[in-house]
């Protein structure tokens, strides 16, 4: 979402639309407009995101446990122990978070992986119009309009051993298994969690890509059939490059959304989720809420915004020199 | 070294011009002056009561009784128990918190190493009528040794093993457990097709912990030796680890599903709805008639020890009165503490939540002088244990907690949990720990 | 085109089965919220085998539903549309104008998108408290406190939006309008706004149900009188008993405004991303 409105110096000009004020005369008055314009975001986000996020950065070299919680100024500086303590990967807590970061890397990509597919595979099933696309467009809304909380408390009921509604379906009526398998807890509590999560994720994913098809001309497909090419080969050539400045920001913003979930497992799972299942935030909200040590919590919450910092950027940089081959 | 004394003044000083006063609370004089007419106090009550209302309901005649005879007013916020530990962190933080509030009497030495509560030194003490009148293991759980606590006790509670009288008598059993291997045996006996013999809280972290914690005293271990180190992978601990998941893997007498009861109610509902013969819980009576069991099926007994080993029942559990030290009303502060353990209040509030009272004096009263009051009373004197009074004692609860409650999912799963995961899983806690 | 017959079908199979996977939980909810809690702790039930409208009634005494969704309601609406004010401000200006620190302002405002809440969570509360200690500024507990909050959490991408439309609604209309004697903020006014409402509208609806649905903060700096829905249905199970049937009933009351108001407006919605995504 970066890149999806540069500012680049050359080009601009030849977009008409964003084509940039030219009135030199009057350039000193108009130049102080736009700031006062940013000015009020600017403070609201300083105030809200950047001042305490610096804060967050100092609070990750001292020694912040419970007891300097009432005097900050009082707690000791730890340097660098913070970091040394969270990534010292032969020791258990290292371990942990190590587990946890994998386990959240695993968890991103598969959701991506299929919220993306089930959004595309719809989107290009309700591209032409037929009876009942307006119903199904509304049905696929649903998940993402209904409070994240209210859905994910549904979930848990339904993804119950005993009683619940997933278990009665596979076990009782389809008989697939004897054992009634655990969906909370153990194993099999990951896949739960990544369901939950697809089903929130993908109308989402639906509604930009939708958005997305709405604008390719239709001449491109008219050529492509005149060509002779089928569904497939004009999802192929026409669909999916004129999705590619949509998909460039859908998953950038997919994978962030994803990667600093705390929401579902939160809603989900309680204040200690399983081992199976350990989110990478709700990891470091147990070493820091729960365990009260804010600065090992801060340590780990600095190099997870470091992490996704240097993906972001990565990815930017690959897909932007895509665009300057293409 | 060098690098380490740069970032941390590099950090400390951001941190401190950025949260200057921070804690520091210019006007908390401490003692109360001005006329108590115009006092307002801010109680945070813990969720007694089947639901927040019903709080607000039973606490309301008690503080108006106390407005009446001081005048001072008390504004109550009834905070459930999922928020209670946040709210008083952040209270603790900012120094912006109540005047009055619950602790969790296991919070207690947690609480207490943050400096953020009222000691309740000898003076202090004197000023709320005395140490003497408190039962004297509640009081004695409510923090660290050798400093005065930050907090008295208010309802005090242990666990109970409760039975279903109907169910054991069907199965031809007259009388409760008197050790481990008989409640297995009774276990077993009482699993059916229709019930198990045993409900637990699997899920739950807090329930996990004081359940092993019960069981590993039992064997005479302990979580951290005297110098407050801790101690978690010993021999003893695993046995008592190993004898409650064992209710699930090697006994079969609690049902699986049990893994996943997260929300602290689902295994006394069970209990009360004949699904299980027995539950270890504290002071179940109000809820268990909430719930609609029949009081005349409700037995209630100590949860019995193995053979041979120390005959620990329960650990010292309920909730303990704060005050918070920044408060600008401490005289009216512990005006109200004292009321709400006066002996009158004490009994009213503790017949109503079924607890029991914290104040000796009160067990006068008829209301207490039941059979199950007598039981849990003897536990209280004879066979509870306090949760570790160390600073850590909330991660400790957290860790250890967590990892049982992980093992027991992998138990109910039907994948045994061996001693040696047991230790290892112990270890791995304590490793955590050292942050 | 003409559609070939396997694609036909293979639509008619995928879309059913992902309209039956949208909606279970929606079945479930509804459902359950017309059962007895006795018939909820049971085996799990298709259909009511007793519909009964307990759960819409008690659910209001169980918890104070009617405060947390009307602290839901002011925080949520005031934050989206503080949310819009200001990223139509600032998108106006980044659609609009070529300035020094442009290219600063999209990256580092988009950037606090990044930022893992956990880690200014505690910073911000101790932030509020202190604002509240040092100036009298009550935000801590506060509905102000919960509303800049949640305001800040959506302008990275509010703007992104907002730019992306203002980019398509064609520049020789205000120009037109400032040669007029509008002014530049006339012509703002007077015709960017106008000709930008399915965007505002979408953003308004990203806004509101950001805000509707947050957790995290809404657990740390609520006090019981300003609690949101979002963290107050909790309660329900941290009671007596797991009352399913009234979680499911005030899930359903909840959800209820707002998913009607989404699909009513999600055309807009749909433009709104589009104009967004056209680059």
């Amino acid at each position: 979402m970066i890149t999806a409105n540069p500012a680049p110096e050359a080009g601009t000009e030849a977009r008409t639309g964003s084509t940039p004020v030219r009135a030199p005369r009057r350039r000193k008055k108009r130049q102080l407009l736009p700031y006062l314009l940013l000015l009020p975001v600017v403070v609201a986000e300083l105030l809200i995101h950047i001042v305490p996020m610096f804060i967050g950065v100092g609070m990750s070299f001292l020694g912040l446990t419970q007891f300097f919680i009432r005097n900050w100024t009082k707690a000791p500086g730890a340097g660098l122990d913070n970091y040394r303590f969270v990534l010292q990967f032969d020791e258990a807590s290292g371990k942990a978070l190590l587990h946890s970061f994998w386990t959240t890397i695993q968890f991103t990509v598969i959701v991506l992986a299929l919220s993306w597919a089930l959004a595309m595979a719809a989107a290009v099933w309700t591209q032409h119009a037929f009876r009942g696309r307006g119903l199904v467009r509304t049905i696929f809304l649903i998940p993402y309009a209904l409070p994240v909380f209210a859905s994910v408390i549904t979930w848990s009921f339904m993804l119950q051993r005993d009683n619940g509604m997933v278990n009665h379906v596979l076990v009782d009526q389809l008989h697939l298994t004897d054992e009634r398998p655990f969906w909370l807890i153990g194993d099999h509590s990951f896949w739960a969690l990544i369901v939950v999560e697809v089903w929130r994720l993908w109308p989402f994913a639906f509604l930009a890509l939708t958005a997305g098809m709405s604008s390719i001309p239709a001449e491109q497909y008219e050529a492509a059939a005149i060509d002779g090419a089928g569904v497939l080969r004009s999802v192929r050539f026409v669909t999916l490059p004129n999705l590619r400045s949509v998909n460039q920001v859908l998953l950038l913003v997919l994978f962030l959304w994803t990667f600093n979930e705390f929401t579902v497992p939160y809603t989900f799972f309680g204040k200690s989720a399983p081992e199976q299942a350990d989110l990478i935030s709700m990891h470091i909200y147990q070493n820091s809420f729960v365990t009260w040590n804010f600065g090992t919590g801060s340590a780990m919450s600095v190099l997870l915004l470091l992490f996704l910092l240097a993906v972001t950027a990565v990815y930017l940089l690959l897909t932007r020199k895509k665009d300057v081959d293409a | 070294m060098r690098l380490k004394r740069i970032t941390s003044a590099v950090a400390v000083s951001l941190v401190a011009a950025s949260l200057a006063g921070c804690g520091s609370n210019d006007d908390s004089s401490g003692s109360g002056s001005g006329s108590a007419e115009d006092v307002t106090l801010t109680y945070w009550a813990s969720n007694q009561g089947t639901s927040l209302a019903n709080d607000e309901e039973v606490l309301k005649p008690q503080l108006d009784a106390f407005t009446a005879q001081t005048g001072i007013k008390v504004d109550v916020e009834v905070v459930p128990w999922s928020d209670l530990l946040n709210r008083i962190l952040a209270a603790t933080a900012s120094g912006e918190g109540p005047d009055v509030l619950n602790i969790g009497n296991t919070w207690s030495a947690s609480l207490q190493a943050t400096g953020a509560l009222t000691p309740f030194d000898d003076a202090t003490m004197a000023q709320i009528g005395g140490a003497d009148r408190f039962l004297a293991g509640s009081l004695a759980a409510t923090g660290a040794e050798g400093q005065p606590p930050t907090a008295v006790p208010l309802y005090s509670l242990a666990y109970g093993l409760y039975y279903n009288k109907k169910m054991f008598a069907e199965a031809g059993i007259t009388e409760p457990p008197s050790s481990w291997e008989e409640l297995v045996e009774d276990g077993k006996k009482l699993t059916t097709p229709d019930h198990w013999g045993m409900s637990i809280e699997g899920g739950s972290v807090s329930e996990n912990i004081h359940n092993v914690f019960v069981f590993s005293e039992q064997q005479g271990g302990s979580f951290f030796d005297d110098g407050g180190k801790p101690t978690f992978d010993t021999p003893e601990n695993v046995a008592g680890i190993k004898q409650y998941l064992d209710l699930v893997q090697e006994d079969k007498i609690t049902n699986p599903s049990n893994a996943e009861y997260a929300n602290g109610t689902e295994a006394l509902a069970d209990f009360a709805s004949g699904k299980s013969a027995m539950v270890m819980w504290q002071a179940a009576a109000g809820s268990l008639d909430q719930l609609g069991m029949d009081a005349a099926d409700i037995g209630v007994a100590p949860i019995p020890a193995p053979t041979g080993a120390e005959d620990v029942a329960s650990i010292v559990a309920g909730i303990n009165l704060a005050v918070f030290d920044s408060t600008d009303h401490k005289q009216q502060a512990l005006d109200f503490v004292k009321f709400m353990t006066s002996t009158p209040t004490q009994i009213s509030l503790n017949k109503t939540y079924g607890s029991l009272p914290a104040v000796q004096e009160a067990y006068t009263d008829p209301a207490f002088q039941t059979e199950a009051v007598e039981t849990f009373k003897g536990i209280l004197d004879d066979k509870a244990v306090p949760m570790p009074a160390v600073a850590e004692e909330s991660q400790f609860e957290t860790l250890v907690g967590t990892a049982v409650k992980n093992m027991l999912a992998q138990a109910a799963s039907g994948t045994v949990v061996t001693e040696q995961a047991i230790s290892e899983q112990l270890d791995a806690a304590q490793q955590q720990l050292g942050g | 085109m003409r559609e070939p017959r396997w694609f036909v079908w293979s639509r008619r199979i995928g879309l059913s089965l992902l309209s039956l996977f949208a909606l279970l939980p929606v079945w479930v909810m509804v459902t359950t919220s017309l059962k007895p809690l006795g018939d909820v702790q049971g085996e799990f039930r298709w259909f009511p085998s007793t519909v009964t409208l307990d759960a819409f009634v008690e659910m209001w005494r169980t918890i104070p539903l009617g405060r947390y969704f009307l602290n839901s309601l002011v925080v949520s609406l005031t934050a989206s549309v503080a949310s819009v004010a200001l990223a139509l401000l600032a998108a106006y200006a980044v659609s609009r104008y070529r300035f020094r620190g442009r290219q600063l302002f999209s990256v580092t405002v988009l950037s606090t998108q990044m930022f893992p809440g956990i880690l200014f969570l505690l910073p911000l509360f101790v932030i509020f408290v202190n604002l509240g200690q040092q100036l009298g500024i009550d935000l801590y507990g506060s509905r102000p406190g919960l509303i800049i909050t949640y305001l800040t959490f959506t302008l990275p991408f509010s703007v992104w939006m907002l730019v992306g439309y203002l980019d398509s609604v064609p520049r020789e209309l205000d120009e037109a309008a400032a040669v007029d004697g509008n002014g530049p903020m006339g012509a703002f006014f007077r015709v960017v706004i106008p000709a930008a409402v399915p965007g505002i509208v979408a953003v308004l609806i990203y806004a509101f149900m950001t805000a509707w649905g947050e957790v995290l903060f809404a657990s740390v700096l609520t006090d019981e009188s300003t609690r949101t829905l979002a963290v107050g249905l909790q309660g329900y199970a941290t009671q007596n008993n797991v009352y399913w049937n009234q979680i499911m009933a005030a899930s359903l009351t909840v959800s209820a405004p707002v998913v009607v108001g989404f699909l009513l407006l999600q055309r807009y919605l749909v433009a709104g991303l589009t104009a967004g995504s056209v680059k």
